[in-house]
């Protein structure tokens, strides 16, 4: 089977022969579970009355103390001409300063409920065959950004929550869904038939944002074993973001093969699937290339001798 | 070459090409958004904003739609409004006062919720909250009007007798019996909608009403002349004009006329 004939059901098959299933979908698990328990910390509260978290991912306090508030919703208040309460400016500043360090894009692939619905949007486009389709240019959604910004300023409101699906989906469940399931359901479509990772990877603001975010960020993947690489391609297959591999991966020498990319959500895809275990999560500092140390030879050395 | 140099390079071409494609995308829906924005300004009269809430245009500025005065309402009188369903921009705070009014909680704890302000932390006491105003909408209905003692509206006000009193005049249908009206003062009405919600008929005759709809504005340059003179102390213009009187002689005197009598 040839690199250009290879399907998504295919992709991360070598390493599911060699890991197991649970071996190459590990994090893909852990994310489900994430996810699923962001929701439902929220969830114990209006279901069995465990009022551990209150209000949603706008803005929440947990515990009776713990203010925490979407940065980017707070944001949009001040554009929108309103000074906002010191709550939410705590709030606010611990969530900007947790993501800033730990991981930007850690939002995007681990809490936001969104991830769920565009990922099976993807499986089905890939499993269907699907073409890539429209695909503007991945710098749009810092446009959509400014956007947002500039629509909160000239109308005087908290603009993007009027339409934003992220939110959408989160109070929907937590407190009602009224017609926001139509939000929902319009980004799947759009993922499945418009334009592959057409929201998450293109579009979304809030991604925009806590890539932003993501700019010096500690927690990394490294395609710390890239020596052993057999150009597989499943990597490339199933990352969301697939244009932060190349220089980590590719890269030789000195070059690192830690991925700098902001655009990186660190969703350990990459490490589920491969089955040579080219990729692990490793901190920003961690920058020797592990290729020189353990002797293998780098990826472009091994091609031009074949 | 000379391209090159002026700096018209294809890709330079390319990059300026890709920018206005995304700049121009972005207008457009920025637009539309705005268009929407500017639509969920209007909230439908029967949805009230929480104690306490800013003035509209700045709430939909200030409230980040988490749902914590939600969360910490006793009574369950506020819910988040859903897209396409509740007409309140999606995700806001309100309620309705003929499902579950505001029991006007002493502590505000909605208010106290607010993480970002959206609901006036200034507002101390619940009796200054204006959420709305009471308005006796239909006295054909009511049934204090029609001669009843009915009063139910008046005897649930928490502010009775200051927001609602009961305004007694004669019954000329019967002509021997009085009428209880209730009347609403705004100036003490919290828009708490205990009225509305308790009002006897199938559709309530008294209903909680935004102010903006409830009430009147005086022009800026009437002045009451009863309230100036109290505050003057005196008559604004002094006592009654003596004017010279007049008609008590002919306006002509004919030539001649004088010492005639």
């Amino acid at each position: 089977m040839t690199a250009n004939a290879k399907t998504f059901a295919v992709a991360g098959a070598e390493a599911i022969a060699t890991k197991g299933w649970f071996g190459a979908h590990k994090y893909l698990i852990l994310r489900r579970l994430s996810q699923a328990g962001f929701l439902g910390l929220f969830l114990l509260g209006p279901w069995f009355g465990l009022w551990i978290v209150k209000g949603n991912l706008t803005s929440s306090l947990t515990l009776g103390v713990l203010p925490l508030t979407d940065p980017l919703v707070l944001l949009q208040t001040f554009a929108a001409g309103h000074i906002p309460a010191l709550t939410a400016i705590l709030g606010a500043g611990i969530v900007a300063a947790i993501y800033a360090a730990v991981g930007g894009r850690l939002y995007c692939s681990w809490v936001c409920p969104i991830n769920p619905v565009t990922d099976l949007a993807h499986w089905l486009h890939m499993r269907l065959g699907l073409k890539k389709g429209w695909q503007p240019k991945r710098s749009t959604r810092y446009w959509v950004l400014t956007m947002v910004f500039v629509v909160s300023l000239a109308t005087g409101t908290v603009a993007w929550e009027l339409v934003n699906p992220v939110s959408m989906a989160h109070r929907a469940v937590i407190f009602g869904a009224g017609f926001a399931w139509m939000i929902v359901l319009a980004v799947f479509f759009f993922d499945l038939f418009v334009s592959r990772h057409g929201w998450c990877g293109h579009l979304c603001p809030v991604g925009a944002f806590y890539g932003l975010l993501n700019e010096k960020s500690v927690l990394r993947v490294s395609a710390a074993n890239r020596g052993a690489c057999d150009d597989c391609m499943d990597c490339f297959e199933i990352c969301p973001e697939a244009h932060v591999i190349t220089p980590a991966l590719r890269g030789t020498g000195d070059a690192t093969p830690i991925i700098t990319h902001r655009d990186c959500t660190a969703c350990g895809r990459c490490i589920d699937v491969c089955s040579q275990d080219v990729f692990r999560f490793t901190h920003r500092f961690a920058d020797r290339p592990v290729d020189a140390v353990d002797g293998a030879e780098p990826f472009d050395a091994k091609r031009r001798a074949a | 070459m000379t391209d090159a140099r002026l700096g018209r390079s294809p890709t330079r071409r390319r990059v300026l090409q890709d920018a206005a494609r995304a700049a121009g995308g972005c207008a457009a829906a920025g637009l539309l958004l705005s268009l929407y924005a500017v639509e969920a300004r209007e909230l439908p009269a029967e949805a009230l904003r929480p104690p306490g809430a800013l003035p509209e245009p700045d709430f939909l500025g200030a409230c980040v739609r988490c749902g914590l005065c939600v969360r910490d309402c006793p009574y369950d009188t506020l819910s988040l409004a859903e897209l396409g369903r509740d007409g309140a921009a999606t995700g806001t705070p309100y309620f309705t006062a003929r499902s579950v009014p505001c029991e006007m909680c002493d502590d505000i704890p909605c208010v106290a919720a607010c993480p970002t302000g959206a609901l006036d932390p200034g507002l101390e006491t619940i009796d200054d909250a204006r959420m709305g105003v009471a308005v006796l909408v239909d006295q054909e209905h009511c049934l204090n009007y029609l001669g009843l003692r009915c009063d139910v509206c008046y005897r649930v006000c928490p502010l009775v007798d200051e927001a609602i009193t009961l305004e007694r005049s004669h019954n000329t249908r019967t002509d021997s019996h009085a009428i209880f009206a209730p009347t609403v003062h705004a100036e003490a009405c919290t828009g708490c909608g205990k009225c509305e919600k308790s009002c006897v008929l199938p559709e309530a005759a008294i209903k909680v009403l935004p102010t903006r709809l409830a009430r009147a504005e005086a022009a800026d340059h009437y002045r009451l002349g009863w309230e100036e003179k109290e505050k003057a102390g005196a008559p604004l213009v002094g006592d009654m004009i003596d004017l010279p009187d007049r008609g008590f002689e002919p306006a002509l005197k004919l030539p001649g006329a004088e010492g005639v009598q």
